[in-house]
Protein backbone atom coordinates (compact mmCIF):
# COMPACT_ATOMS: atom_id res chain seq x y z
CA UNK A 1 0.00 0.00 0.00
CA UNK A 2 1.38 3.30 -0.96
CA UNK A 3 -0.80 5.70 0.97
CA UNK A 4 0.85 8.64 3.14
CA UNK A 5 -1.52 8.15 5.82
CA UNK A 6 -1.00 7.25 9.76
CA UNK A 7 -4.04 4.67 9.77
CA UNK A 8 -7.07 4.31 7.83
CA UNK A 9 -9.52 4.89 11.30
CA UNK A 10 -8.22 8.63 11.49
CA UNK A 11 -7.91 9.73 7.45
CA UNK A 12 -10.50 12.19 7.74
CA UNK A 13 -9.90 13.52 11.14
CA UNK A 14 -5.95 14.20 10.18
CA UNK A 15 -7.27 15.93 6.78
CA UNK A 16 -9.69 17.89 8.83
CA UNK A 17 -6.58 19.01 11.14
CA UNK A 18 -4.63 20.03 8.03
CA UNK A 19 -7.59 22.01 6.45
CA UNK A 20 -7.45 23.82 9.86
CA UNK A 21 -4.19 24.41 10.24
CA UNK A 22 -3.85 26.14 6.83
CA UNK A 23 -7.54 27.65 6.72
CA UNK A 24 -7.37 30.29 9.21
CA UNK A 25 -10.70 31.53 7.53
CA UNK A 26 -12.47 28.48 8.13
CA UNK A 27 -13.96 27.08 11.65
CA UNK A 28 -13.26 23.73 11.57
CA UNK A 29 -14.73 21.43 14.38
CA UNK A 30 -12.50 18.26 13.94
CA UNK A 31 -14.39 16.43 16.30
CA UNK A 32 -17.62 16.57 14.85
CA UNK A 33 -16.51 16.73 10.78
CA UNK A 34 -18.17 20.62 10.27
CA UNK A 35 -16.28 22.63 8.35
CA UNK A 36 -17.86 26.38 8.88
CA UNK A 37 -16.90 29.71 7.21
CA UNK A 38 -15.51 31.63 9.93
CA UNK A 39 -17.94 34.80 9.14
CA UNK A 40 -21.02 32.45 9.35
CA UNK A 41 -23.92 33.41 10.11
CA UNK A 42 -24.11 36.17 7.40
CA UNK A 43 -26.78 38.25 8.65
CA UNK A 44 -29.90 37.79 5.97
CA UNK A 45 -28.28 35.39 3.47
CA UNK A 46 -29.39 32.14 2.80
CA UNK A 47 -26.99 29.75 3.80
CA UNK A 48 -25.38 26.69 1.81
CA UNK A 49 -24.96 23.72 3.42
CA UNK A 50 -23.21 20.63 1.34
CA UNK A 51 -21.35 16.92 1.92
CA UNK A 52 -20.59 13.77 1.17
CA UNK A 53 -18.47 11.00 1.59
CA UNK A 54 -14.81 12.10 2.06
CA UNK A 55 -11.92 10.95 -0.94
CA UNK A 56 -13.80 13.90 -3.53
CA UNK A 57 -11.35 16.65 -1.87
CA UNK A 58 -11.48 19.71 -2.80
CA UNK A 59 -15.35 18.69 -3.11
CA UNK A 60 -17.22 20.02 -0.36
CA UNK A 61 -14.10 21.04 1.81
CA UNK A 62 -12.30 23.33 -0.56
CA UNK A 63 -15.19 25.19 -1.74
CA UNK A 64 -16.28 26.73 1.47
CA UNK A 65 -16.06 30.01 2.08
CA UNK A 66 -17.84 33.23 0.64
CA UNK A 67 -19.65 33.10 -2.67
CA UNK A 68 -20.25 29.32 -2.48
CA UNK A 69 -20.79 26.96 0.64
CA UNK A 70 -21.50 28.30 4.31
CA UNK A 71 -20.54 24.85 5.21
CA UNK A 72 -19.35 21.65 4.47
CA UNK A 73 -19.67 18.52 6.39
CA UNK A 74 -17.07 15.34 5.34
CA UNK A 75 -18.15 11.59 5.82
CA UNK A 76 -16.23 8.85 6.18
CA UNK A 77 -14.16 7.76 3.14
CA UNK A 78 -17.14 7.88 0.36
CA UNK A 79 -19.78 7.32 3.24
CA UNK A 80 -22.20 9.99 3.18
CA UNK A 81 -21.97 12.21 6.38
CA UNK A 82 -24.68 11.67 9.29
CA UNK A 83 -28.02 13.82 9.83
CA UNK A 84 -26.11 14.88 13.05
CA UNK A 85 -23.51 16.78 11.06
CA UNK A 86 -25.98 17.98 8.85
CA UNK A 87 -28.43 19.14 11.70
CA UNK A 88 -24.89 21.13 13.66
CA UNK A 89 -23.88 22.89 10.39
CA UNK A 90 -27.09 23.87 9.49
CA UNK A 91 -27.87 25.47 12.76
CA UNK A 92 -24.45 27.19 12.68
CA UNK A 93 -24.54 28.71 9.55
CA UNK A 94 -28.69 30.10 9.30
CA UNK A 95 -29.39 33.66 9.42
CA UNK A 96 -32.78 33.26 9.60
CA UNK A 97 -32.64 33.41 6.32
CA UNK A 98 -33.17 29.36 5.79
CA UNK A 99 -30.42 26.67 4.83
CA UNK A 100 -30.46 25.22 1.17
CA UNK A 101 -28.87 21.33 1.26
CA UNK A 102 -26.83 20.45 -1.64
CA UNK A 103 -27.34 16.54 -1.82
CA UNK A 104 -25.15 14.63 -4.76
CA UNK A 105 -28.01 11.87 -5.73
CA UNK A 106 -26.79 8.71 -3.70
CA UNK A 107 -28.99 6.72 -1.66
CA UNK A 108 -27.02 7.45 1.71
CA UNK A 109 -26.33 11.06 0.53
CA UNK A 110 -30.21 11.41 0.18
CA UNK A 111 -31.71 9.44 3.16
CA UNK A 112 -28.80 11.30 5.49
CA UNK A 113 -29.96 14.85 4.18
CA UNK A 114 -33.94 13.90 4.44
CA UNK A 115 -33.22 13.01 8.02
CA UNK A 116 -31.55 15.87 8.65
CA UNK A 117 -33.72 17.99 7.44
CA UNK A 118 -36.68 17.14 9.16
CA UNK A 119 -34.32 17.34 12.70
CA UNK A 120 -33.35 20.73 11.13
CA UNK A 121 -37.00 21.75 10.79
CA UNK A 122 -37.86 20.43 14.05
CA UNK A 123 -35.57 23.28 15.29
CA UNK A 124 -37.31 25.90 13.60
CA UNK A 125 -34.39 26.03 10.50
CA UNK A 126 -36.00 26.57 7.10
CA UNK A 127 -34.88 24.21 4.81
CA UNK A 128 -34.57 23.65 1.07
CA UNK A 129 -32.91 20.75 -0.70
CA UNK A 130 -31.54 20.13 -4.20
CA UNK A 131 -30.61 16.59 -5.51
CA UNK A 132 -27.50 16.99 -8.00
CA UNK A 133 -27.92 14.16 -10.61
CA UNK A 134 -25.99 15.22 -13.32
CA UNK A 135 -24.16 11.91 -14.67
CA UNK A 136 -25.45 10.58 -18.02
CA UNK A 137 -23.56 7.15 -17.28
CA UNK A 138 -26.41 6.12 -15.43
CA UNK A 139 -30.02 5.63 -17.03
CA UNK A 140 -32.71 7.45 -15.00
CA UNK A 141 -35.19 4.49 -14.80
CA UNK A 142 -36.63 2.21 -12.29
CA UNK A 143 -33.80 -0.12 -12.04
CA UNK A 144 -31.30 2.35 -10.92
CA UNK A 145 -30.91 4.50 -8.03
CA UNK A 146 -31.24 6.96 -10.80
CA UNK A 147 -28.57 9.80 -11.93
CA UNK A 148 -25.20 10.26 -9.71
CA UNK A 149 -24.39 13.73 -8.57
CA UNK A 150 -20.46 14.22 -9.84
CA UNK A 151 -18.63 17.30 -11.66
CA UNK A 152 -21.83 19.13 -11.67
CA UNK A 153 -22.42 19.75 -8.10
CA UNK A 154 -19.21 22.37 -8.62
CA UNK A 155 -21.41 24.46 -10.81
CA UNK A 156 -24.81 24.09 -8.61
CA UNK A 157 -22.87 25.14 -5.42
CA UNK A 158 -20.79 27.62 -6.94
CA UNK A 159 -24.04 29.46 -8.84
CA UNK A 160 -26.04 28.82 -6.05
CA UNK A 161 -23.65 30.22 -3.30
CA UNK A 162 -23.24 33.29 -5.92
CA UNK A 163 -27.33 34.06 -5.83
CA UNK A 164 -27.44 32.96 -1.65
CA UNK A 165 -24.54 36.18 -1.79
CA UNK A 166 -26.40 38.37 -3.40
CA UNK A 167 -29.49 38.49 -1.13
CA UNK A 168 -31.72 36.48 -3.07
CA UNK A 169 -34.00 34.26 -0.68
CA UNK A 170 -34.25 30.69 -0.23
CA UNK A 171 -36.72 29.82 -2.77
CA UNK A 172 -35.25 31.98 -5.77
CA UNK A 173 -31.22 30.42 -4.17
CA UNK A 174 -33.70 26.94 -4.37
CA UNK A 175 -34.73 27.66 -7.93
CA UNK A 176 -31.22 28.80 -9.15
CA UNK A 177 -29.55 25.57 -8.00
CA UNK A 178 -32.34 23.46 -9.47
CA UNK A 179 -31.99 25.04 -12.83
CA UNK A 180 -28.46 24.45 -12.66
CA UNK A 181 -28.82 21.05 -12.15
CA UNK A 182 -31.04 20.88 -15.01
CA UNK A 183 -28.37 21.84 -17.47
CA UNK A 184 -25.69 20.10 -16.62
CA UNK A 185 -24.36 16.83 -17.84
CA UNK A 186 -21.38 15.05 -16.72
CA UNK A 187 -19.84 11.74 -18.43
CA UNK A 188 -16.18 10.30 -16.37
CA UNK A 189 -13.68 7.47 -17.19
CA UNK A 190 -11.01 5.57 -15.18
CA UNK A 191 -8.08 4.68 -16.44
CA UNK A 192 -7.46 3.21 -12.96
CA UNK A 193 -9.45 2.04 -9.89
CA UNK A 194 -9.09 4.14 -7.13
CA UNK A 195 -7.32 2.71 -3.91
CA UNK A 196 -9.24 3.03 -0.78
CA UNK A 197 -8.06 3.24 2.98
CA UNK A 198 -10.11 0.81 4.82
CA UNK A 199 -9.40 -1.78 1.93
CA UNK A 200 -5.53 -0.39 1.74
CA UNK A 201 -5.46 -1.51 -2.23
CA UNK A 202 -7.33 -1.13 -5.20
CA UNK A 203 -11.39 -1.70 -5.21
CA UNK A 204 -11.96 -3.31 -8.76
CA UNK A 205 -9.32 -4.75 -10.87
CA UNK A 206 -8.43 -3.11 -14.56
CA UNK A 207 -5.59 -3.97 -16.35
CA UNK A 208 -3.75 -1.19 -18.03
CA UNK A 209 -4.14 -0.92 -21.54
CA UNK A 210 -8.35 -0.99 -20.97
CA UNK A 211 -10.19 1.62 -19.57
CA UNK A 212 -13.97 2.03 -17.81
CA UNK A 213 -15.98 4.69 -19.21
CA UNK A 214 -18.94 6.31 -17.73
CA UNK A 215 -17.35 5.60 -14.35
CA UNK A 216 -19.06 7.24 -10.97
CA UNK A 217 -16.50 9.21 -8.19
CA UNK A 218 -16.98 6.12 -5.85
CA UNK A 219 -14.20 3.90 -7.32
CA UNK A 220 -17.19 1.32 -8.41
CA UNK A 221 -16.95 0.44 -12.31
CA UNK A 222 -18.22 1.80 -14.98
CA UNK A 223 -21.15 0.91 -17.71
CA UNK A 224 -18.51 -0.83 -20.02
CA UNK A 225 -14.97 -1.65 -20.26
CA UNK A 226 -12.86 -1.16 -23.26
CA UNK A 227 -9.32 -1.44 -24.91
CA UNK A 228 -6.87 1.61 -24.32
CA UNK A 229 -8.05 4.81 -26.15
CA UNK A 230 -6.53 8.04 -27.33
CA UNK A 231 -7.37 11.41 -25.51
CA UNK A 232 -9.07 12.67 -28.61
CA UNK A 233 -11.03 9.32 -28.85
CA UNK A 234 -11.96 9.40 -25.06
CA UNK A 235 -12.61 13.04 -25.64
CA UNK A 236 -15.27 12.06 -28.79
CA UNK A 237 -17.14 9.81 -26.63
CA UNK A 238 -17.63 11.49 -23.47
CA UNK A 239 -19.23 14.73 -25.10
CA UNK A 240 -21.27 12.74 -27.77
CA UNK A 241 -22.61 11.10 -24.11
CA UNK A 242 -23.23 14.33 -23.00
CA UNK A 243 -24.46 15.97 -26.29
CA UNK A 244 -26.76 12.79 -26.67
CA UNK A 245 -28.59 14.34 -23.19
CA UNK A 246 -28.05 17.84 -23.77
CA UNK A 247 -28.35 19.94 -26.29
CA UNK A 248 -27.40 23.55 -26.01
CA UNK A 249 -28.66 26.31 -27.65
CA UNK A 250 -26.69 28.60 -25.10
CA UNK A 251 -23.06 28.92 -24.32
CA UNK A 252 -21.47 26.26 -21.87
CA UNK A 253 -19.58 26.38 -18.80
CA UNK A 254 -17.24 23.59 -19.42
CA UNK A 255 -15.50 21.44 -16.38
CA UNK A 256 -12.74 19.04 -17.18
CA UNK A 257 -12.10 17.24 -14.22
CA UNK A 258 -9.15 15.41 -12.99
CA UNK A 259 -10.67 12.18 -10.88
CA UNK A 260 -7.39 12.81 -8.37
CA UNK A 261 -4.88 10.51 -10.47
CA UNK A 262 -4.26 12.47 -13.44
CA UNK A 263 -2.12 15.00 -13.87
CA UNK A 264 -2.59 18.49 -14.81
CA UNK A 265 -0.36 17.76 -18.26
CA UNK A 266 -2.85 15.04 -19.59
CA UNK A 267 -5.86 16.75 -18.27
CA UNK A 268 -4.80 20.00 -20.75
CA UNK A 269 -4.03 17.68 -23.46
CA UNK A 270 -7.34 16.23 -22.84
CA UNK A 271 -9.33 19.73 -22.56
CA UNK A 272 -7.88 20.36 -25.82
CA UNK A 273 -9.56 17.60 -27.53
CA UNK A 274 -12.73 18.43 -25.28
CA UNK A 275 -12.57 21.92 -27.04
CA UNK A 276 -12.30 20.69 -30.50
CA UNK A 277 -15.63 18.33 -30.32
CA UNK A 278 -17.52 21.07 -28.83
CA UNK A 279 -16.14 23.37 -31.99
CA UNK A 280 -16.99 20.48 -34.23
CA UNK A 281 -20.27 20.16 -32.61
CA UNK A 282 -21.54 23.74 -32.69
CA UNK A 283 -21.54 24.01 -28.84
CA UNK A 284 -19.90 27.77 -28.04
CA UNK A 285 -17.76 27.53 -24.81
CA UNK A 286 -18.27 30.82 -22.32
CA UNK A 287 -16.11 29.28 -19.86
CA UNK A 288 -13.35 26.53 -18.91
CA UNK A 289 -12.05 24.51 -15.96
CA UNK A 290 -9.50 22.21 -15.60
CA UNK A 291 -8.38 20.84 -12.46
CA UNK A 292 -8.57 18.22 -9.88
CA UNK A 293 -12.33 19.60 -8.71
CA UNK A 294 -14.68 16.12 -7.97
CA UNK A 295 -11.83 13.63 -7.34
CA UNK A 296 -12.16 9.72 -6.52
CA UNK A 297 -9.07 9.48 -4.20
CA UNK A 298 -6.25 8.40 -6.79
CA UNK A 299 -8.35 7.18 -9.54
CA UNK A 300 -6.87 8.14 -12.72
CA UNK A 301 -9.16 9.40 -15.03
CA UNK A 302 -11.23 12.65 -15.89
CA UNK A 303 -14.53 13.20 -16.18
CA UNK A 304 -16.25 16.07 -18.68
CA UNK A 305 -19.56 18.25 -17.24
CA UNK A 306 -21.20 21.07 -19.37
CA UNK A 307 -23.64 23.45 -18.20
CA UNK A 308 -25.44 25.45 -20.29
CA UNK A 309 -25.87 28.89 -18.75
CA UNK A 310 -27.97 32.03 -19.53
CA UNK A 311 -26.68 35.32 -19.13
CA UNK A 312 -27.78 35.33 -15.24
CA UNK A 313 -26.14 32.02 -14.81
CA UNK A 314 -22.91 33.18 -16.40
CA UNK A 315 -23.16 36.23 -14.07
CA UNK A 316 -23.35 34.29 -10.38
CA UNK A 317 -20.28 32.45 -12.33
CA UNK A 318 -17.90 35.10 -12.84
CA UNK A 319 -19.40 36.48 -9.34
CA UNK A 320 -16.50 36.80 -6.79
CA UNK A 321 -15.47 33.96 -5.00
CA UNK A 322 -13.40 33.23 -1.81
CA UNK A 323 -12.77 29.16 -1.23
CA UNK A 324 -10.06 27.04 -0.33
CA UNK A 325 -10.13 25.66 -3.90
CA UNK A 326 -12.07 27.74 -6.19
CA UNK A 327 -10.99 31.54 -6.14
CA UNK A 328 -11.20 34.72 -7.97
CA UNK A 329 -12.79 38.20 -8.67
CA UNK A 330 -11.92 38.80 -4.52
CA UNK B 1 -40.78 -13.78 27.23
CA UNK B 2 -38.08 -12.17 25.65
CA UNK B 3 -36.92 -8.85 28.08
CA UNK B 4 -34.53 -5.71 27.75
CA UNK B 5 -31.38 -7.91 28.93
CA UNK B 6 -32.38 -10.24 25.71
CA UNK B 7 -32.66 -7.37 23.24
CA UNK B 8 -29.32 -6.21 24.47
CA UNK B 9 -27.61 -9.86 23.87
CA UNK B 10 -29.08 -9.69 20.93
CA UNK B 11 -27.63 -6.47 19.76
CA UNK B 12 -23.87 -7.14 21.56
CA UNK B 13 -24.28 -10.40 19.48
CA UNK B 14 -24.72 -8.61 16.11
CA UNK B 15 -22.10 -6.68 17.02
CA UNK B 16 -19.86 -9.48 17.40
CA UNK B 17 -21.40 -10.87 14.60
CA UNK B 18 -20.60 -7.65 12.54
CA UNK B 19 -17.18 -7.59 13.76
CA UNK B 20 -16.66 -11.16 12.85
CA UNK B 21 -17.47 -10.68 9.19
CA UNK B 22 -16.49 -7.48 8.84
CA UNK B 23 -13.57 -8.18 6.17
CA UNK B 24 -15.76 -10.27 4.12
CA UNK B 25 -18.92 -7.43 4.41
CA UNK B 26 -16.14 -4.92 2.74
CA UNK B 27 -14.83 -7.73 0.19
CA UNK B 28 -18.62 -8.21 -0.93
CA UNK B 29 -18.64 -4.52 -1.50
CA UNK B 30 -15.77 -4.43 -3.33
CA UNK B 31 -16.51 -5.60 -6.71
CA UNK B 32 -20.11 -4.08 -6.59
CA UNK B 33 -20.01 -1.44 -4.13
CA UNK B 34 -17.38 0.72 -2.40
CA UNK B 35 -15.37 -1.84 -0.21
CA UNK B 36 -16.50 -0.08 2.92
CA UNK B 37 -20.05 -1.87 4.56
CA UNK B 38 -17.90 -3.75 6.81
CA UNK B 39 -16.04 -1.39 8.55
CA UNK B 40 -19.11 0.96 8.52
CA UNK B 41 -21.04 -1.26 9.81
CA UNK B 42 -18.61 -2.09 12.57
CA UNK B 43 -17.78 1.48 13.98
CA UNK B 44 -22.14 1.55 14.06
CA UNK B 45 -22.61 -1.68 15.95
CA UNK B 46 -19.58 -0.91 18.29
CA UNK B 47 -21.09 2.53 18.71
CA UNK B 48 -24.16 0.42 19.68
CA UNK B 49 -22.67 -2.14 22.00
CA UNK B 50 -20.88 0.94 23.64
CA UNK B 51 -24.00 3.01 24.08
CA UNK B 52 -26.03 0.00 25.81
CA UNK B 53 -23.26 -0.49 28.11
CA UNK B 54 -23.52 2.86 29.57
CA UNK B 55 -27.26 3.88 29.51
CA UNK B 56 -28.67 0.39 29.82
CA UNK B 57 -32.57 1.02 29.09
CA UNK B 58 -34.59 -1.73 30.39
CA UNK B 59 -37.61 -1.92 28.43
CA UNK B 60 -37.21 -4.30 24.84
CA UNK B 61 -38.62 -1.08 22.78
CA UNK B 62 -36.10 1.35 24.58
CA UNK B 63 -33.06 -0.53 24.16
CA UNK B 64 -34.30 -0.86 20.33
CA UNK B 65 -34.89 2.81 20.09
CA UNK B 66 -31.70 3.85 21.50
CA UNK B 67 -29.62 1.15 19.03
CA UNK B 68 -31.12 2.60 15.95
CA UNK B 69 -30.35 6.57 17.15
CA UNK B 70 -26.93 5.61 17.52
CA UNK B 71 -26.59 3.67 13.82
CA UNK B 72 -27.97 6.55 12.37
CA UNK B 73 -25.70 8.94 14.47
CA UNK B 74 -22.35 6.78 13.56
CA UNK B 75 -22.96 4.63 9.91
CA UNK B 76 -23.87 7.24 7.77
CA UNK B 77 -24.59 6.08 3.85
CA UNK B 78 -27.04 4.26 3.18
CA UNK B 79 -26.72 1.18 5.81
CA UNK B 80 -26.69 4.02 8.92
CA UNK B 81 -30.21 5.05 8.34
CA UNK B 82 -31.64 1.52 6.83
CA UNK B 83 -30.67 -0.44 9.79
CA UNK B 84 -30.85 2.83 12.08
CA UNK B 85 -35.30 2.72 10.90
CA UNK B 86 -35.58 -0.76 11.08
CA UNK B 87 -34.49 -0.77 14.68
CA UNK B 88 -36.12 2.34 15.59
CA UNK B 89 -39.65 1.52 14.14
CA UNK B 90 -39.41 -2.25 15.70
CA UNK B 91 -38.72 -0.78 19.71
CA UNK B 92 -41.18 2.45 18.71
CA UNK B 93 -43.99 -0.91 17.79
CA UNK B 94 -42.97 -2.09 20.99
CA UNK B 95 -44.14 0.68 22.78
CA UNK B 96 -42.85 0.48 27.23
CA UNK B 97 -44.00 -3.49 27.41
CA UNK B 98 -41.28 -4.60 29.70
CA UNK B 99 -41.15 -7.89 28.00
CA UNK B 100 -42.85 -8.91 25.08
CA UNK B 101 -43.92 -12.19 23.48
CA UNK B 102 -42.00 -13.96 20.16
CA UNK B 103 -45.58 -13.18 18.16
CA UNK B 104 -45.71 -9.63 19.26
CA UNK B 105 -41.90 -9.33 18.37
CA UNK B 106 -42.25 -10.92 14.82
CA UNK B 107 -44.71 -8.43 14.51
CA UNK B 108 -42.79 -5.67 15.26
CA UNK B 109 -39.66 -6.37 13.40
CA UNK B 110 -42.38 -7.05 10.27
CA UNK B 111 -43.04 -3.00 10.82
CA UNK B 112 -39.23 -2.39 11.31
CA UNK B 113 -38.78 -4.21 7.75
CA UNK B 114 -42.07 -2.31 5.99
CA UNK B 115 -39.84 0.93 7.22
CA UNK B 116 -36.71 0.08 5.61
CA UNK B 117 -38.94 -0.71 2.69
CA UNK B 118 -39.96 2.31 2.47
CA UNK B 119 -36.91 4.22 3.20
CA UNK B 120 -35.11 2.74 0.61
CA UNK B 121 -38.03 2.64 -1.96
CA UNK B 122 -36.70 -1.17 -2.62
CA UNK B 123 -39.06 -4.18 -2.87
CA UNK B 124 -37.35 -7.63 -2.74
CA UNK B 125 -35.42 -9.10 -5.54
CA UNK B 126 -34.03 -5.57 -6.08
CA UNK B 127 -30.38 -7.33 -4.56
CA UNK B 128 -30.85 -5.31 -1.28
CA UNK B 129 -30.76 -5.82 2.54
CA UNK B 130 -34.75 -6.66 2.33
CA UNK B 131 -33.41 -9.91 0.28
CA UNK B 132 -32.48 -11.22 3.65
CA UNK B 133 -34.80 -9.71 5.78
CA UNK B 134 -38.30 -10.17 4.16
CA UNK B 135 -37.84 -14.11 4.32
CA UNK B 136 -36.51 -13.88 7.50
CA UNK B 137 -39.26 -12.02 8.97
CA UNK B 138 -41.91 -14.35 6.83
CA UNK B 139 -40.22 -17.74 8.25
CA UNK B 140 -40.14 -15.84 11.87
CA UNK B 141 -44.23 -15.96 11.64
CA UNK B 142 -44.66 -19.22 9.81
CA UNK B 143 -42.94 -20.87 12.53
CA UNK B 144 -44.41 -19.10 15.41
CA UNK B 145 -40.82 -17.06 16.55
CA UNK B 146 -38.34 -19.90 16.23
CA UNK B 147 -35.32 -17.97 15.40
CA UNK B 148 -33.48 -20.61 13.66
CA UNK B 149 -36.00 -21.05 10.73
CA UNK B 150 -35.46 -17.12 10.30
CA UNK B 151 -31.29 -17.44 10.35
CA UNK B 152 -32.01 -20.11 7.43
CA UNK B 153 -34.24 -18.27 5.43
CA UNK B 154 -32.80 -15.20 5.95
CA UNK B 155 -29.24 -16.97 4.90
CA UNK B 156 -30.76 -18.32 1.78
CA UNK B 157 -32.00 -15.00 1.02
CA UNK B 158 -28.77 -13.38 1.07
CA UNK B 159 -27.33 -16.58 -1.05
CA UNK B 160 -29.96 -15.71 -3.35
CA UNK B 161 -28.82 -12.21 -3.95
CA UNK B 162 -26.09 -13.83 -6.38
CA UNK B 163 -27.48 -14.01 -9.80
CA UNK B 164 -29.63 -10.71 -9.18
CA UNK B 165 -29.05 -8.08 -10.90
CA UNK B 166 -28.60 -4.82 -8.92
CA UNK B 167 -32.05 -2.22 -8.76
CA UNK B 168 -31.51 -0.28 -5.60
CA UNK B 169 -28.14 1.40 -4.60
CA UNK B 170 -24.68 1.65 -5.78
CA UNK B 171 -24.70 -1.37 -6.87
CA UNK B 172 -27.56 -0.25 -9.72
CA UNK B 173 -25.11 1.66 -11.54
CA UNK B 174 -23.14 -1.34 -12.60
CA UNK B 175 -26.04 -2.76 -14.76
CA UNK B 176 -25.77 -6.21 -15.59
CA UNK B 177 -22.40 -6.02 -14.41
CA UNK B 178 -23.89 -6.45 -10.85
CA UNK B 179 -25.08 -10.13 -11.97
CA UNK B 180 -23.02 -12.82 -10.19
CA UNK B 181 -22.33 -11.02 -6.52
CA UNK B 182 -23.59 -11.54 -3.37
CA UNK B 183 -25.05 -8.67 -2.46
CA UNK B 184 -23.18 -7.29 1.11
CA UNK B 185 -26.52 -5.63 2.69
CA UNK B 186 -28.37 -8.68 2.46
CA UNK B 187 -25.44 -10.79 3.84
CA UNK B 188 -25.30 -8.52 7.36
CA UNK B 189 -29.11 -8.57 7.19
CA UNK B 190 -28.89 -12.36 8.27
CA UNK B 191 -26.15 -11.89 10.39
CA UNK B 192 -28.66 -10.29 12.57
CA UNK B 193 -30.88 -13.25 12.34
CA UNK B 194 -28.02 -15.11 13.00
CA UNK B 195 -27.22 -13.18 15.79
CA UNK B 196 -30.99 -13.45 17.15
CA UNK B 197 -30.80 -17.28 16.78
CA UNK B 198 -27.94 -17.49 18.54
CA UNK B 199 -29.19 -15.21 21.55
CA UNK B 200 -32.57 -17.31 21.52
CA UNK B 201 -30.33 -20.78 21.76
CA UNK B 202 -27.69 -20.24 24.59
CA UNK B 203 -27.34 -16.77 25.70
CA UNK B 204 -30.66 -15.80 25.48
CA UNK B 205 -32.09 -18.24 27.94
CA UNK B 206 -28.76 -17.71 30.64
CA UNK B 207 -29.99 -14.13 30.26
CA UNK B 208 -33.50 -14.28 30.87
CA UNK B 209 -32.97 -15.79 34.55
CA UNK B 210 -30.17 -13.45 34.86
CA UNK B 211 -32.46 -10.43 34.33
CA UNK B 212 -35.31 -11.47 36.40
CA UNK B 213 -35.54 -9.66 39.87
Amino acid sequence: MRMLINVAETVVADALRGIAAAHPELTVDVENRVIVRRDAPVEGKVALVSGGGSGHEPLHSGFVGPGMLSAALPGEVFTSPVPDQMVRAAAAVDSGAGVLFVVKNYTGDVLNFDMAAELAEDEGIQVAKVLVDDDVAVTDSLYTAGRRGTGGTLFVEKLAGAAADAGMPLERVEAVARRVNENTRSFGVALSACSTPAKGGPTFDLPSGELELGVGIHGEPGRERRPMMTSREVADFAVNAVLEDLAPHNPVLLLVNGMGGTPLLELYGFSAEIQRVLVERGVAVARTLVGNYVTSLDMAGASVTLCQVDEEMLRLWDAPVRTPALRWGC
Amino acid sequence: MLDALFFRNWLTATADAVDREAERLTELDSPIGDADHGSNLRRGFRAVAAVLEKETPDTPGAVLMLAGRQLISTVGGASGPLYGTLLRRTGKELGDAPEVGPARFAAALRTGVDAVAALGGAAPGDKTMLDALAPGIDALDDSLGTFAAAREAALQGALATTPLQARKGRASYLGERSIGHQDPGATSSALLFEALAETADGIGGASREGSRG
